[in-house]
């Protein structure tokens, strides 16, 4: 019994005290994918949100104060995004969240963070309902119809498509959102094209990519993240399917692994690694020097959204939430890597879509869509 | 027509898969009257190993090279399982040996992220990815590979177990184990030997599965092991032929779902023939009927 | 409950172990108001009550059943989704948020006890392996109806917009409520014929026990009470996802009975404490969590398969002076100190 009581203070004791916390610096919160399978998006956020602290604060700070990013891993899971916000904003008292990096994950923490009003800056998630009817919650990318309707628009006039297969993850609203704003612009041109759902769990495309094969379509649109796109991508080419393909933003990077299956096909992106102006050359350098390796759209995303919420707070002079909102609803951040940010009325900006094709594993602009 | 048979070698190709680990898991059950829920995360240190011993040893290594020394790893490994673990329980409770085989999957499945990392490995093409063309068709070289190896290796089993002392001494075995006593057999040693031949056979599965599916992570025997299961079931669970018959078929039932009504409802149809199995033919399609004792 | 002799108790148990509890009460309530226990540590204490709900409701089926129930988690799941469904349906209706949790969560109980009966009638005829199979089975079928019943649960992507009703009184309540009832029941002529099914089936039917029936009262009983587990989950999240009540989750809970010992109140209570809360605190080392279960359970199966309690029950009255528990005689033959 007496092991009983002291086990139960001990841990009373323990839990209390990992409450105690607190320091003087700000904090940026980060939620992504930085374990398992998407691993690659959650790091590139991390290292990119990183980047930009370190140059802020060789630069004097946020505030005076210097600018801490602490970054917990969503795996890619609704739920443990969840988990990581509560974290974030009961431990770690962040003053501004950076996050989710993905869509489903941003939309599970939307609600919690309506409820709380934490400045909410995502640099990556697309899906149009993470902004909508939420006044503290903004997003440094373009939305998912925005990018949906540009493929669409690519695949149609540049590719000459009559007849698109579109093939999406129906469990993730990423690749959905972008699937459905694909097919409505086609609905709008009068153009042919069918669905083909797979779940998150399956592995084997080889059943919809025969009935794909077997259907006449000049265009398949593929708006998944690596870990799908390169096991489709890898089952189409042994079965033979010779059409080409158009992805998301979700694509980039692809080229790692996946560069020989990927060969020849297009996504959309936010920028380009071989634009010229000195923004995307200095950050380029910058990110490569520090992490020895080329920067990915989330990369520079994160880089970007990092410098707005700091530049918000310097412009609100505290770091009280209600404060940085009213200074974000107001943001016009010129300087940034994939173009200049400035909200509407719902938290979005207003930005150009640069479709890159692959050619011998190398990123290369094919078209760069500017916003209407 | 020509898309009716893509879809049947495509069933096929993910059926030879289900046979091999179902074949697997019915010996065991056959010996030993264990469901070896552990038997998923073979096949998965399958794909590992191969992944190992084809890209990261200092020397280059021919592909059927990386299979056989995979295999001879995979067997070692389901031979110091059968060891440390299931051992001790060959007369313990059921419940207490189905809960230690379900936590040595669980340790299996997290040993393997411990010690791999959790990002998945991506397995690079180990043979030509050219399709090979017979006319109208065009089979990849890897499916083709696939249903090949499984059947050859398969006939392999049977005509071990058919022919051959230590087969005859299996079949024995799980017949009554007493009455093999009696006969002079080494019965820990051809408990041993089921679980070596039974683990190479889930890690070739492995192998092929990555191959297929590029992505080795420490959930790769997950889902597999469990269908295989099914096909093990549904075909007789104790029954090598069965075991094959079911993988194939559950292959073929889970690609035509996929194919010609929705891969959501794939999980619930499988499972539920599982059900409808165990409520009305428990003993599968090539089982004997047995009686339980009072 | 009828047949139940309350003179057996003791007046004297009752008082001490609903003393105990106040007091626990008090201590835990004054940490959360206050604000040492910050939100975030309250909703992991939240989830223990969760777990302490779902382990002592499968300990009814597999404990004291002695039947292998793999499929524990998707009645959870079944309580998760109707207590939600309700509860968005009726928040602008009812005011009050204590009532619109009871409410939802009696639809839950009612759905997850109809899916218990559905599940068990047919499950419970096998036993062994087969039922583990069979309830393994069930468990991914009813995960996959949720999942593509899209409209309904918005799928695999998850359900949000829950109202967060839950607190930690509530909580703690549901919990103490759930916890003396299973142990209230089990300690009734029912519950004696459930543990008669477990001890030898056969011995129990040849005495009249209609071991069909009583298997099925049991199944549906733990059904019920997991649903009020899954609402209490879901309220307190906000949030719920088909992948929270999968395969994995029936292991876990599993996992804390078998730990705790199977047919332990206590001893499912104990480890449902013990194994929440250590990965939590141990956050660094999480990716360890299932490396340690699972060796844990290997662990125990092969050298102390009847767990941490066995099938004994803590009786605070141990630590009483004599005089106290002079006339409770219904510790004599099974409660022991561990």
């Amino acid at each position: 019994m007496k092991k009983l009581v002291l086990l139960t203070s001990t841990f009373l004791f323990v839990f209390a005290l990992s409450a105690c916390g607190g320091s003087d610096a700000v904090k940026f919160g980060v939620i992504g994918p930085l374990t398992g399978e998407y691993s690659q998006y959650g790091l590139a956020v991390e290292n990119g949100a990183k980047l930009a602290a370190a140059e802020i604060n060789a630069d004097g700070g946020v505030l005076g104060k210097d600018l801490e990013i602490v970054a917990y891993d969503s795996k890619g899971d609704p739920a443990e995004g969840v988990q990581a916000y509560n974290r974030l904003v009961d431990q770690d008292e962040i003053d501004a969240l950076i996050g989710g990096t993905f869509s489903g994950v941003t939309l599970a923490v939307k609600e919690l963070a309506v409820q709380d009003g934490l400045p909410v800056l995502t640099p990556t998630a697309t899906n149009p309902d993470v902004t909508l009817n939420a006044d503290n919650v903004f997003r440094a990318c373009y939305t998912d119809s925005y990018q949906g309707s540009v493929a669409a628009v690519f695949a149609a006039e540049n590719l000459e498509s009559e007849k698109a297969a579109i093939l999406f993850n129906r469990d993730d609203a990423y690749s959905e959102g972008l699937a459905k704003a694909f097919g409505a612009e086609y609905d709008a041109r009068s153009l042919e094209y069918d669905e083909f759902e797979f779940g998150k769990d399956d592995d084997d495309y080889s059943a919809l990519l025969s009935n794909i094969k077997a259907g006449g379509y000049d265009v398949v649109f593929l708006p998944a993240y690596i870990a799908e796109v390169g096991k489709v991508l890898t089952q189409a080419k042994s079965l033979g399917l010779d059409v080409p393909f158009v992805g998301g933003d979700g694509w980039d990077g692809i080229e790692e692994s996946y560069a020989d299956v990927a060969e020849g096909f297009y996504f959309a992106n936010h920028y380009a690694k071989t634009d010229t102006s000195t923004v995307v050359q200095d950050f380029v350098a910058n990110y490569e020097e520090e992490y020895d390796s080329a920067p990915n759209a989330l990369a520079a995303l994160a880089y970007d959204a990092v410098y707005a919420m700091a530049e918000a707070m310097e412009a609100a002079g505290s770091t009280d939430y209600a404060d940085v909102v009213a200074a974000l609803q107001s943001l016009n951040y010129q300087d940034a890597v994939t173009g200049s940010i400035s909200f509407d009325s719902n938290g979005d900006p207003i930005k150009s879509v640069t479709i890159i094709k692959l050619v011998n594993g190398v990123h290369v602009v094919e078209t760069k869509v500017n916003a209407s | 027509m020509d898309l009716f048979i893509e879809q049947l070698i495509n069933g096929l190709n993910t059926g030879s898969i289900y046979a091999l680990i179902a074949v697997g898991y019915t010996m065991v059950y056959g010996i030993i009257r264990l469901i070896n829920f552990a038997h998923g995360e073979i096949m998965m240190f399958g794909a590992y190993f191969a992944f190992i011993f084809a890209f990261m040893m200092p020397f280059e290594l021919p592909f059927l090279v990386v299979i056989v020394i995979t295999m001879i790893f995979a067997a070692l490994m389901g031979m110091l399982i059968e060891r440390v673990a299931y051992k001790r329980l060959r007369t313990a409770p059921r419940i207490s040996a189905l809960i230690t085989a379900i936590g040595m999957s669980l340790f299996l499945q997290n040993l393997a992220l411990l010690i791999f990392g959790a990002t998945p490995w991506v397995m690079k093409p180990l043979i030509s990815t050219e399709p090979i063309v017979i006319g109208n068709f065009s089979i990849a070289r890897l499916t083709v590979l696939t249903i090949g190896l499984s059947i050859f290796f398969m006939v392999l089993l049977t005509l071990f177990v058919r022919k051959t002392k230590p087969g005859k001494a299996m079949r024995a075995v799980s017949q009554d184990k007493e009455a093999a006593v009696l006969m002079g057999i080494n019965v820990n040693r051809i408990i041993s030997l089921t679980f070596a031949l039974g683990s190479a056979l889930g890690a070739l599965a492995g192998v092929f599965y990555a191959m297929q599916y590029t992505n080795v992570e420490s959930t790769l025997g997950v889902l597999p092991g469990l269908k295989a299961f099914v096909a093990a079931v549904f075909g007789g669970i104790g029954n090598i032929t069965g075991a094959m018959i079911g993988g194939y078929l559950i292959g073929i039932i889970e690609t035509f779902v996929k194919a010609y009504i929705s891969s959501k409802w794939v999980d619930a149809i499988v499972f539920g023939l599982l059900i409808l199995t165990l409520l009305f033919k428990p003993s599968g399609l090539l089982g004997k009927n047995e009686k339980e004792k009072v | 409950m009828k047949n139940f002799n309350y003179k057996n108790l003791g007046k004297n148990a009752l008082f001490v172990n609903l003393a105990a509890v106040f007091v626990l009460f008090i201590v835990l309530f004054a940490l959360v108001a206050t604000g040492i226990l910050s939100r975030y540590l309250t909703s992991i204490l939240i989830l223990i009550l969760v777990m302490i709900i779902m382990s002592t409701s499968l300990n009814i089926a597999t404990g004291f059943l002695g039947q292998l129930h793999l499929g524990h988690a998707a009645f959870m799941g079944i309580g998760a989704y109707t207590a939600s469904l309700l509860g968005i349906l009726l928040r602008d209706a009812i005011a009050s948020d204590i009532l619109l949790f009871i409410i939802s969560t009696i639809g839950a109980m009612v759905l997850a006890g109809i899916a218990g009966l559905l599940i068990g009638w047919p499950a419970l005829r096998l036993k062994g392996d087969y039922l583990g199979i069979m309830t393994l089975g069930f468990g991914e079928i009813v995960k996959t109806i949720i999942t593509n019943m899209k409209g309904l649960t918005n799928g695999a992507q998850g359900l949000y917009g829950i109202p967060k009703i839950m607190n930690f009184p509530t909580a703690f309540w549901t919990t103490v409520f759930v916890v003396t009832l299973i142990f209230l029941f089990m300690n009734s002529r029912h519950g004696r014929a459930i543990l008669s099914i477990r001890e030898d089936e056969i011995a129990s039917e040849s005495v009249g026990i209609n071991i069909s029936r009583y298997k099925l009262l049991g199944f549906v009983i733990a059904s019920m009470f997991a649903a009020v587990g899954g609402s209490i989950f879901a309220f307190n999240i906000g949030f719920i996802a088909p992948q929270s009540f999968n395969f994995l989750r029936s292991v876990e809970i599993f996992v804390i009975v078998v730990l705790g010992g199977m047919g332990s109140l206590t001893g499912s209570i104990v480890a449902s404490i013990v194994l929440v809360s250590l990965p939590e605190l141990l956050r660094e080392f999480s990716s360890y969590r299932y490396l340690l279960y699972s060796s844990l359970l290997v662990t125990m199966m092969l050298f102390r398969p009847q767990g941490l309690m066995g099938t004994k029950e803590f009786n605070l009255q141990k630590l009483l002076p004599k005089r106290f528990t002079e006339d409770d005689d219904l510790y004599d033959s099974k409660g022991s100190d561990s």
